[in-house]
């Protein structure tokens, strides 16, 4: 008996615990609805139009280019000619968490596992037409701009071969401590070259007036994005740099366009709109980080559990700032002129102390609390002299750091319970320190 | 043979070649790349001295390189700090891979040696706009040795330091030519310790010690050679130990593509031009760094090239481990290299590991199924 009605009391129990915890996940699914970015959908509209518009382009006369994520696209817009990013295919491919499977594959091609997993996943995914959207639509040229990395110039080349199309390099000299008249004088050349070399593959006359436009339509873009980011430094956050990790595809792939110019006003509109109404992207925002280097594509969604847990949010990075970290260098009167020096001087390719004079200048923006850096296997200019940054900001911002071995497309490169004891371990002194 | 002994003597010991330098009061530049401008060096008084690993435990490089950053820059920057470089009085960082450039600014950061200088050159070579800025690179390079000498260099202190370079460029390349003709003629280890004492020692001396040795290999008498004939192609091959086990496989170098040989001292320069624009040439038409675009099959021409005019059975990439320009250019040479029937090997080396190990066996292997 006894026992009959105890478990009958656990009965009634478990229904009630059962309704509290249906109420409990109607009120954090109202609570989760609120803070979900609504742009987000439009960008995945946009997104898709846009690879639906590459993957047609042949049917349509256009011509496709594939272009570095760091290269001039402008002038490409202006002849009216589709650019495509592998990089961007490249964290798709990541995100998808396909990465592993096409870098394995282009090992077998003979690649070494210690190369850029975006060259890599995009080597192999030419040859088998892989990854989550079957392949990228095939390229009539190519645009390598050398400001991001040496890995471009073999990746293009590669490609060059493979697809038997021309290629143009856009070779932007390292400026470690300064951008010289000799660079400034060479990469304005090169922007001729460009040019005449897209005229040579459009067999067009190039639209200066059509360029005109689309450079004011570039600047404005940048300048949006760079609102966009700012308002992260309002506490609490109205989005993190996982969220920037996403919306950073337009100013990517359509920077110089209407279209990304018309979204980033919307997104940036409902940014104020969160701040207006307070509505952060991390429910108990209590601490504020700071990201360096390419995301940990295939982890992002644990990454942002994670810090959310701890109640952190990762407020900026220095990875999407970098598509509006040379606005200052652009003459919308003179485009042309300006893009030598302002695609010349990105954050990746200067020296390590005024990459860290920018982080320092980033920690103070949007008042974190602590740096993460991503040690990306991949990327050896982002990554090697991130140690000696790490000192200078652990000695003139006083903020702890983390390091987190990772790679942004191979899995295997990436240890969660290792990432975890130290993202735990930098949050307890985050904590005592706070 | 006698000739060979102060080209050892150099590699053993590059500390104590360096403190004899100096003791004849002359100022040491460090440089790491095959396309730092030795000429302008050395005309402006210095001695250039190419950096090699010393191949001692990583612990003070650990705190600003990663574990996947190649052990040439680890093992180079590991040096620096624990003060086996202290002999040098300035470095020049041209512009060569992503982990060289990155290190250039940590080397920026964390050492004085007196004089340093990026030397940014382009990384394409093949348009006008490139040799033009190559140019004006090599001329602000010049401009900064001036002014850390406090004079100008004339037209006539480049001009015998061309005509020196000249000269020593042309031994070695005799040097590989009978190599190449009689391989017997100079056993592997003997070839790795001239060409890398090349790059350490002064040049005036080596210049005189080249002649020498060209002299005695020529009136040497050996007998003909019956093994394979190889070729070596990678960046920095500093393992003699791969030159012995060819041997010892019945294997022999007969040719190179490497920045610690032939694509060092490859090509002469014109002595009848300006002695500005005959460096410029020089530099951006030698045989091609991967790190450096010259169009886009350029490479795997010239190995194919260089193994049908050494009449080679085989070739073996000896790559560093996280070098990225040589690994991206390795599947397509290799393709180049099969179309064309010779066969080849990949080994991939770190500076820091202790012989060749199971590297041997391959190595071994490969030489006996050619």
């Amino acid at each position: 008996m006894t026992d009959t009605s105890t478990n009958k009391n656990n009965g009634q129990d478990q229904v009630l615990n059962n309704d509290k915890v249906q109420d409990n996940d109607k009120v954090q699914k109202k609570d989760k609805d609120r803070r979900k970015i609504k742009s987000a959908k439009k960008m995945r509209d946009i997104m898709t139009t846009y690879y639906l518009d590459a993957m047609t382009a042949r049917e349509n006369n256009k011509k496709v280019a594939w272009i570095t994520s760091g290269g001039p696209v402008e002038p490409l817009i202006a002849m009216d000619i589709i650019p495509v990013y592998p990089e961007n295919h490249g964290a798709m491919i990541g995100a998808s968490k396909m990465g592993e499977d096409l870098c394995l594959k282009a090992e077998d091609m003979g690649y070494s596992t210690d190369l850029c997993s975006y060259a890599r996943a995009d080597i192999s995914c030419a040859v088998v037409n892989g990854g989550p959207i079957g392949g990228l639509p095939k390229p009539d040229m190519l645009v390598c701009c050398t400001n991001i990395c040496g890995t471009v110039l073999k990746w293009y080349e590669i490609q060059a071969r493979y697809f038997n199309v021309p290629l143009f390099i856009l070779d932007t000299p390292m400026c470690h401590t300064e951008y010289s008249p000799e660079i400034a004088t060479y990469v304005r050349r090169q922007i001729n070259e460009y040019i005449a070399f897209l005229e040579t593959q459009t067999q067009k006359k190039f639209d200066h007036d059509k360029m005109v436009k689309v450079g004011r339509l570039a600047l404005k873009g940048q300048k949006l994005w760079q609102k966009i980011l700012n308002t992260t430094a309002h506490k609490p956050s109205p989005m993190s740099a996982f969220d920037s990790f996403f919306f950073l595809a337009l100013i990517v792939t359509l920077r110089g366009t209407q279209i990304a110019v018309d979204f980033y006003q919307d997104l940036a509109l409902e940014m104020e709109d969160r701040i207006q109404k307070g509505i952060s992207i991390v429910p108990l925002e209590k601490y504020r980080l700071l990201w360096d280097n390419l995301p940990v594509w295939y982890q992002l969604k644990w990454l942002s559990n994670k810090f959310s847990d701890h109640n952190a949010c990762l407020v900026a990075d220095t990875y999407t700032s970098a598509w509006c970290s040379a606005i200052q260098y652009i003459d919308e009167d003179n485009f042309l002129d300006s893009m030598a020096e302002a695609y010349t001087r990105i954050y990746l390719n200067i020296g390590v102390d005024q990459m860290a004079d920018q982080v320092l200048d980033m920690i103070k923006f949007y008042d974190v609390d602590g740096f993460v850096m991503h040690s990306n296997r991949s990327c050896k200019p982002y990554s090697f002299g991130q140690m000696d940054i790490m000192k200078i900001v652990r000695e003139k911002a006083n903020i702890p750091v983390v390091m987190l071995e990772a790679d942004m497309v191979d899995p295997r490169n990436f240890s969660l319970s290792q990432a975890e004891t130290r993202i735990d371990a930098f949050m307890e002194i985050i904590k005592q320190k706070g | 043979m006698k000739e060979i002994v102060p080209f050892h003597n150099a590699v053993q010991d590059p500390g104590a070649l360096a403190v004899n330098i100096k003791s004849r009061s002359k100022k040491i530049i460090g440089y790491m790349c095959s396309y730092a401008p030795e000429e302008l060096i050395h005309a402006a008084g210095f001695h250039p001295m190419r950096l090699f690993s010393s191949k001692s435990d990583i612990s003070l490089a650990e705190k600003h390189l990663q574990a996947y950053c190649c052990s040439l820059v680890r093992g180079v920057l590991e040096d620096s700090l624990a003060g086996r470089l202290d002999f040098l009085d300035g470095t020049v960082f041209p512009h060569t891979c992503d982990s060289i450039q990155r290190l250039s600014d940590i080397w920026r950061l964390n050492t004085n040696y007196g004089f340093f200088a990026d030397v940014v050159m382009p990384s394409k070579l093949n348009t006008q706009s490139a040799r033009a800025y190559m140019k004006q690179v090599l001329e602000k390079f010049k401009k900064d040795l001036e002014k850390a000498i406090g004079r100008s260099i004339s037209d006539e202190d480049l001009g015998k330091s061309i005509s020196l370079f000249n000269g020593i460029r042309k031994n070695l390349a005799r040097i590989y030519e009978l190599k190449s003709k009689n391989p017997g003629i100079i056993n592997g280890a003997d070839l790795y310790a001239v060409i890398k004492g090349s790059m350490l020692m002064d040049r005036d001396a080596l210049s005189d010690l080249l002649k020498d040795l060209v002299h005695a290999l020529e009136s040497k008498e050996t007998v003909p050679f019956q093994g394979k004939r190889l070729i070596l192609s990678g960046s920095v091959c500093d393992m003699p130990d791969i030159y012995s086990l060819m041997e010892t496989s019945g294997g022999c170098v007969v040719a190179d593509d490497l920045c610690t040989g032939q694509r060092w001292f490859d090509g002469q320069i014109p002595e009848n031009l300006s002695p500005m624009e005959a460096l410029t040439d020089r530099y951006a038409l030698r045989a091609v760094c991967p790190a450096k675009h010259s169009g886009n099959t350029n490479r795997g021409e010239h190995i194919v090239n260089l193994a049908e005019n050494h009449r080679a059975d085989g070739v073996i990439f000896a790559l560093l481990k996280f070098c990225d320009p040589h690994s991206f250019d390795y599947p397509y040479m290799k393709e180049f290299l099969d179309k064309a029937g010779i066969k080849s090997l990949h080994l991939e080396l770190d500076d820091q590991q202790q012989g060749l190990g199971q590297l041997s066996t391959r190595l071994e292997t490969f030489i006996s199924m050619i």
